[in-house]
């Protein structure tokens, strides 16, 4: 196992990023970074700039006006980059995957390494989705440049 | 030639950037545990801010095209080189100190100055507009700090009248704690700590990097290594601007016997003061370093 992994696995620095949800898996995401849960005795942060991003947050469908917009923040982010869909919406489309503004799920425009279902997911799915998504990492990274 | 060999090493290991560095990441953690507690959380664990700084190394970097390329990747080398000048000159002057100068004082006031001056040339450098806002805060918050920190660091050279370093510190050796024997640097060191505060860009000061409104401030476009290399000087001057007040106001740091054991306790209680302050504002503040 790689030193990067190694430290990439104790220390991950989340963003979050709402594509068109109804922001109830948003309001989820935040209790989940509350006190009660305290994601930071595992390493995981939330932070406000994509360029210090390990794991993106993705919520929602994403509309026909975020399309540009994730592709381009997802292009933004620096290297050993992972992408976690949260919630039926972006997972699947959920009850929005026959309207006429989706152009997602989110695996239909970037690659995806996880998806956690619900509407919303509960904050202990959360933590166990990531945690499912650290052991499948062991030792393999996504590709260096994803283009 | 073993002259430049003890130079580089002391610049390199001891009192310079590998100590300062550890320390440093150290006190960063014991501010992450502290904050921890009181929100009734169990913390990170002590090796974080190591893990941490470890994994942005391993991280790829971004230039933005629209930044200035060289002055974007060398702002954070000044600063790291700036902060690690301040800790080996102070350690110096605290351990050795006949090895003083003449206005050794005002080279290390001067020298503080270079991480701020790396954060501003660097956002400014990096092309984002809240990166430059953040940058001009930082400014305002250097003009406003500056100027009484460095009358309170003056107090005692007014008092003893001498501007080296090594002659504070040996003042205080033979007379005792400065700031318990004089009230005007009892004063002093009242200021000094505020404007520390503002120096750290800590609690009530941390405008330029308000992540309620402007995300990361100068450091948005900053990510890998030279993101790590922000985090370090950061954490390096959690460690460096303390001692420096020690040395200034309290007797100075040494090692040797119960004298050790003295100047750890004289540091953490620095830090316990401005983790006292973190308790203020605890409740609204989120997960950060």
């Amino acid at each position: 196992m790689s030193l990067t992994m190694f430290s990439l696995k104790k220390s991950i620095w989340v963003y979050h990023l709402s594509a068109g949800s109804c922001n109830n898996c948003d309001i989820e995401i935040l209790d989940c970074l509350t006190p009660r849960f305290d994601l930071e005795r595992f390493g995981i942060m939330l932070v406000g700039s994509i360029r210090h991003a390990d794991v993106i947050l993705a919520t929602g469908i994403v509309t026909r006006k975020c399309l540009l917009r994730v592709k381009r923040v997802y292009e933004q982010m620096p290297a050993p980059k992972l992408v976690v869909a949260i919630g039926a919406c972006a997972c699947t489309g959920g009850i929005f995957r026959t309207g006429y503004n989706m152009a997602g799920p989110f695996d239909r425009v970037i690659p995806v390494n996880a998806y956690i279902p619900g509407c919303p997911p509960k904050p202990e799915a959360m933590i166990d989705g990531v945690v499912k998504l650290i052991q499948s990492l062991n030792g393999k990274l996504p590709a260096k440049k994803v283009r | 030639m073993s002259e430049v060999l003890l130079a580089l090493l002391y610049f390199l290991i001891f009192p310079g950037f590998l100590f300062t560095a550890v320390i440093g990441l150290f006190a960063a953690w014991v501010d992450r545990k502290v904050t921890a507690r009181l929100q009734w959380r169990v913390g990170p664990p002590w090796y974080q801010n190591f893990i941490d700084f470890l994994k942005l190394m391993g991280k790829e970097t971004i230039i933005p095209s629209g930044a200035r390329k060289i002055t974007f990747l060398s702002a954070p080398l000044v600063g790291l080189v700036g902060i690690t000048l301040v800790s080996l000159m102070l350690w110096q002057m605290n351990l050795y100190p006949a090895t003083t100068f003449l206005g050794d004082l005002i080279v290390i006031l001067y020298l503080s100055i270079l991480p701020s001056l790396a954060i501003m040339i660097g956002g400014a450098a990096s092309g984002n507009p809240l990166a430059s806002l953040g940058a001009s805060r930082e400014i305002k918050l250097l003009l406003a700090y500056e100027l009484p920190f460095i009358v309170a660091i003056f107090t005692p050279v007014v008092i003893i009248k001498d501007i080296r370093i090594g002659s504070i510190v040996s003042y205080q050796i033979n007379h005792g704690m400065m700031f318990t024997h004089h009230i005007s640097s009892l004063i002093a060191l009242v200021v000094a700590f505020i404007c520390m505060q503002a120096k750290l860009t800590l609690a009530p000061f941390d405008i330029p990097e308000a992540e309620q409104e402007i995300m990361a401030g100068p450091l948005i476009e900053y990510s890998g290594p030279s993101l790590a290399m922000f985090k370090l000087i950061k954490a390096m001057m959690l460690f460096t601007v303390p001692v420096f007040l020690i040395t200034v106001f309290a007797g100075g740091m040494r090692f040797g016997g119960i004298q050790a054991l003295y100047s750890v306790i004289k540091y953490k209680g620095y830090d316990a003061f401005y983790s006292s302050c973190i308790f203020d504002y605890c409740f609204c503040r989120r997960n950060e370093v």
